[in-house]
């Protein structure tokens, strides 16, 4: 957790923005984050975002899930409880597919969401800094962090190049904090904004 | 990369109508929300708890009295109680073949009806699961049916029953459409909380957005997260109605015992689960005002499908009594003949008013007109699932009814009050929570339709005139490269 100096700009056409997240990056800022309502394609390489490994994480879980169904029936119907149903065999693999299969989907699926929500701090009664509440509705909103190199108002006049419609200067902690919505209260004070 | 507007062509019919911005959609789709319930909510949700009061007076009489409060017997012992569940687990098939099975076949029209067709895929589980947990009788047993080390041996279920394997499947289907249809709501719910001026929303959306910001990289792992649930969805939706039909498809009961039983229930669940997409849909969008949203073209749609499924559904009752007769399985070819087809049965009415239902009348589908008619299509909605409804009671009842000892033969089967109580208070639960939901929840996933809205948006295709008119060169030079 750390409190930051952030200069913020807002996008109103997504159309708008993808050039100017390249220019704003070539030119050598940091972005520290871009905010959208709506998932958009291609953003995330723009943003030199490397790919995620959730869809590993969530294969992982199944092959746990799996592995869990034929051992687990395995162990009850061949050593724990062997009983005689209708003189079958004992290791009756056909018929275990289906808990097999539906518990390789369980676990993978709960897993995956767990471990989303986990890697994106998301939860019940955490909050964050909002840059800008309408990120959520029609804007797209492109946070620019200030490090000693950079100058703030030159920042601010570049973003204004580059299409934003709107720009201001925020001081923001980057971590969540627990808390409710309907209070702005954050459980520390802020101290002033560190510099990278 | 410069261009995400991606070209549609003018043939393909805008799936968002009217002059829309992004803010006008979240404007239109979250206004009910915003508003107070409206006199007919009100209406709607007091008859529905209603109901519900009354199915839980009828579960009370049978959890006090036992399961002789049913008229089930010994010849019997499957009516009401496990048609509707298999009705109710039916349509709840189709709320995830919309986000999932859609979603990885790319369809852009199931922006606009996917988020209301899960949430009532939910509802109809949960409706689903309360057959099977009553009837078991002691039910404050019920928790024997999980595997869990126990002090009674341990002894634990039979892994090998197909009645174990659908605890397991209905079970994973629940949990997995409840993730799918909540990591969905997440970023909609942000939109709501971020536009709550009243405190109680902002505390209540506060909390259930899980503090979504919508950073870039949360919706990359957001979009991963779906796809993959979509993938895994996908061969789940299909695995459950095949593991409930295997309920009666692994058992040696005549009329039961066919080997055709899972992709016919499957093809009869999707069709029912359209149906009742349609019957929610058409009352929701006209109430709420969403016309724009879930358009005729959506409606179309779906038509289509229940028309193919409805055809599929009819090509398995024409193999079936192929089969029965082909097979020259004596006690086979009697229960079809005789119990089903012989229309002076006792059961025979049941029987063709299921074909009339499910196969004959979805046919006027082929016409275009009538698929795009809303009268007609809330009409066709509700006839197909009481022709559904029908069939499970044929496939269960008519194949019971009669067994191998002629001096068990019970001739006629009629629920007692408190079945039919149950199976009422099971459309009180379902609407309870479709009325609380459309309330409370967008009705249609509000930042789905924003991705879509520059390409199938009504006010952005105009625009797109001039790429229709553009020389090879010059659409292939601007759009070839882009995605």
């Amino acid at each position: 957790m750390a409190v930051k100096k952030f200069v913020v700009g807002i996008f109103t056409d997504e159309e708008v923005l993808f050039p100017a997240i390249k220019k704003v990056r070539s030119a050598g800022y940091k972005i520290h984050d871009v905010y959208t309502p709506m998932p958009i394609h291609g953003m995330d390489h723009a943003l030199g975002l490397r790919e995620t490994s959730l869809h590993t994480a969530g294969f992982i879980y199944g092959i746990t899930g799996t592995t869990t169904a034929l051992s687990g029936i395995g162990w009850v119907f061949n050593s724990d409880w062997p009983v005689n149903i209708g003189g079958k065999s004992h290791f009756d693999l056909p018929a275990w597919i289906p808990i097999t299969f539906e518990l390789t989907v369980l676990f993978s699926a709960v897993g995956m969401f767990l471990t989303f929500l986990y890697i994106c701090q998301m939860a019940p009664f955490v909050r964050k800094h909002h840059f800008n509440l309408r990120s959520t509705d029609d804007q797209f909103t492109m946070v620019v962090e200030c490090t000693e190199k950079s100058n703030e108002e030159e920042i601010k006049a570049y973003l204004q190049s580059v299409g934003a419609a709107g720009i201001n200067t925020q001081v923001a902690e980057t971590g969540w904090w627990l808390g409710r919505y309907d209070r702005d209260k954050t459980p520390f004070e802020h101290k002033g904004a560190t510099l990278a | 990369m410069a261009a995400p507007l991606r070209y549609e062509s003018q043939v393909r019919t805008p799936l968002v109508v009217g002059q829309k911005d992004y803010h006008q959609v979240t404007e239109d789709i979250v206004r009910p929300i915003e508003a107070a319930p409206s006199k007919l909510w009100w209406i709607g949700f007091l008859i529905s708890v209603a109901c519900l009061l009354f199915g839980v007076w009828s579960v009370t009489e049978q959890v006090i009295y036992g399961v002789g409060q049913w008229n089930l017997h010994r010849t019997i012992g499957w009516g009401w109680d496990i048609t509707n569940f298999v009705w109710w687990v039916g349509i709840g098939h189709a709320g995830t073949l919309i986000s999932a099975i859609l979603l990885l076949f790319r369809q852009g029209w199931r922006t606009g009806v996917n988020r209301a067709a899960e949430a009532m895929t939910i509802f109809a589980v949960m409706c689903a699961g309360q057959f099977p947990i009553w009837h078991m009788g002691r039910v404050w047993l019920c928790f024997f049916i999980m595997p869990y080390p126990n002090t009674r041996g341990p002894l634990w279920p039979n892994f090998n029953s197909p009645l174990l394997w659908d605890v397991f499947a209905i079970s994973t289907y629940f949990t997995v459409s409840l993730l799918f249809w909540y990591s969905g709501l997440i970023p909609d719910i942000a939109t709501v909380r971020d536009r709550a001026k009243v405190k109680w929303r902002k505390l209540m959306y506060g909390v259930l957005s899980f503090g979504w910001t919508g950073s870039t990289k949360h919706w990359q792992r957001h979009e991963a997260l779906s796809l993959v649930l979509a993938g895994l969805s996908t061969p789940l939706v299909l695995s459950v109605h095949t593991i409930v039909s295997f309920d009666f498809a692994t058992s040696v009961i005549p009329g039961w015992h066919t080997t055709i039983f899972p992709p016919y229930f499957v093809a009869g669940a999707i069709f029912s689960g359209f149906a009742m997409v349609q019957t929610l849909l058409l009352v929701s969008r006209k109430v709420l005002k969403l016309e724009e949203y879930i358009t005729l073209e959506h409606i179309e749609v779906m038509n289509k499908v229940i028309v193919l499924t409805g055809s599929i559904v009819g090509i398995a009752y024409l193999t079936e009594l192929f089969i029965s007769w082909y097979g020259q399985n004596k006690f086979e070819s009697w229960a079809f003949a005789q119990n089903r087809v012989n229309i002076f049965s006792p059961y025979g009415w049941a029987y063709y008013l299921m074909m009339g239902c499910n196969v004959l009348s979805p046919q006027i589908f082929w016409f275009r007109k009538m698929r795009r008619n809303l009268t007609v299509t809330f009409f066709m909605s509700v006839i197909v699932n009481i022709g559904m409804w029908f069939e499970r009671f044929v496939i269960i009842v008519t194949s019971i009814y009669r067994d191998y000892l002629p001096s068990s033969w019970a001739t006629y089967y009629a629920p007692s009050i408190w079945e039919i109580g149950f199976y009422i208070g099971t459309f009180g639960l379902f609407f309870t929570c479709y009325f609380l939901f459309s309330k409370f929840f967008p009705v249609i996933a509000i930042a789905e339709i924003k991705h879509i809205l520059k390409k199938s948006g009504e006010s952005y295709k105009d625009n797109m005139d001039k790429q229709e008119k553009m020389p090879v060169e010059e659409f292939a030079h601007q759009y070839a490269h882009a995605h």
